[in-house]
């Protein structure tokens, strides 16, 4: 049985930390916002890039000419994976969920007997992949100096991706984030960058207009590739840092939550407690009295 | 009152402008180009210049570094980065120079022979770039170094 004074900080400590968990339940929320906003900022310039691309891709892609970034290297034997992750902990199941989906993907490539690489993007997914897959890390991009992403940084990992590609260090290159659904559902994804993947293109009556390409149609789809690469690898950074503060801050409501709880339940023990000290101490009065 | 036609220019990080307007003046790869309403349906690439736009109200002018330009039924710009002319100062125009001439280092260093293809274009990028800088009065100092 605690004492009463054991109680006492117990409750105390528990309500400060209910004090920081609400805190960063705010915070999370403020910066949701935030992330939010970049997500659908970047929408229209994603949309319309891959409307374009996809149509330019379309009409060249059968080519024999065609770009290796779209047509592939003919080979799928080494398999890039780059895996998206958060620099920081406490969001909930954000950073294990994508991890999981990565893991479930590298064993079916290890199973098909396909070597796998993997570029880590954000601290929390490398230190969770170390352990099993330690070996098979080619590179990490750190993005703990990064306050606000920017298509700068998307440009850097897109970049290195690329080299890669040009080195012929793999052949196709999935990227692994979190789609940002709600508040509480984010859906861990994976997409294929390169070779490039294009959902089919609607058949709306705009896509069938003749452009003129200025310059060559060839060129400018090896002007476009790379920076398609880019701007996917930019808007998967956007949705997982709006699903990363959603998801911190639904498991940050669930801590407050549980902290309030834990807060009651103590303190009805500790008024029982109490009650039976002062219950205790009458008897022991009246006891005392009556053997007078 | 002249026709007009639905513009945007978009930016991966924000929407700049969508607006109605007369003409618009886009600097392509292979020359500048004025497009108006009606235009054929194009689609070209742009080097580091000023797009300029013409609404019923007047011009307004963007520093645009990269991207590409789609004409249709309405113009988008798709700009890789895209700065309001008014917002444009030397610290960030300093940054982009630097980038360009950090690229034609690095393109010089990969192909040591002149020959042509990545070191050009790469030239050719710092020329744009410097090029920007003087029509907007700012001073392209750190390319200087380099010819």
């Amino acid at each position: 049985m605690p004492s009463l004074k054991d109680l006492k900080n117990r409750i105390s400590s528990v309500k400060s930390t209910r004090k920081i968990t609400k805190a960063m339940q705010m915070v999370a929320a403020a910066k949701l916002r935030r992330a939010q906003d970049a997500a659908e900022m970047s929408r229209p310039y994603t949309e319309r890039f891959n409307a374009l691309l996809g149509g330019l891709a379309a009409s060249v892609g059968g080519s024999a000419t065609a770009p290796k970034l779209l047509s592939g290297t003919g080979k799928d034997d080494v398999q890039l994976l780059v895996v998206m992750t958060a620099e920081r902990g406490l969001c909930g199941g954000f950073n294990s969920s994508i991890v999981k989906k990565a893991r479930t993907h590298i064993e079916t490539l290890k199973a098909a007997g396909k070597t796998v690489k993997i570029l880590t993007v954000g601290k929390k997914g490398r230190e969770q992949l170390k352990r099993d897959y330690g070996d098979l890390f080619v590179g990490h991009v750190d993005l703990s100096d990064v306050k606000k992403i920017g298509y700068a940084d998307a440009q850097n990992i897109a970049k290195d991706i690329l080299v890669r590609f040009d080195n012929e260090e793999f052949d196709v290159a999935t990227i692994f984030y979190s789609k940002f659904q709600s508040v509480i559902s984010q859906v861990p994804t994976a997409q294929q960058v390169i070779p490039a993947q294009f959902d089919a293109p609607e058949g709306d009556a705009g896509g069938s207009t003749l452009y003129e390409y200025e310059p060559g149609e060839e060129a400018i789809l090896a002007d476009l590739l790379p920076r398609g690469v880019a701007t996917q690898i930019f808007s998967a950074l956007l949705e997982n840092a709006a699903s990363e503060q959603g998801a911190r801050m639904s498991a940050m409501d669930n801590a407050t939550r549980n902290a309030g709880e834990m807060i009651d339940k103590l303190t009805i023990e500790y008024n029982r407690s109490r009650q039976a000290v002062i219950t205790n101490e009458l008897i022991e009065i009246i006891s005392g009295a009556e053997a007078l | 009152m002249a026709e007009t036609m639905q513009f945007d220019l978009v930016s991966p990080e924000r929407n700049l402008m969508s607006a109605a307007v007369k003409a618009v003046q886009i600097p392509g790869t292979e020359g500048d180009l004025t497009a108006m309403p009606n235009h054929a349906p194009m689609i070209t690439t742009l080097r580091p210049g000023i797009l300029k736009v013409e609404t019923e109200t007047g011009t307004q002018e963007f520093v645009v570094t990269g991207g590409f330009a789609e004409i249709g039924q309405s113009v988008s710009v798709l700009a890789e980065k895209a700065v309001p002319h008014g917002d444009m100062d030397q610290a960030t125009y300093d940054a982009l120079v630097e980038e360009a001439v950090m690229a034609y280092k690095a393109a010089k260093e990969a192909a040591p022979e002149n020959e042509p293809g990545p070191v050009d274009e790469a030239a050719k990028l710092l020329q744009d770039m410097v090029a920007v800088g003087t029509h907007i009065g700012l001073d392209p100092k750190a390319a200087n170094l380099n010819y």
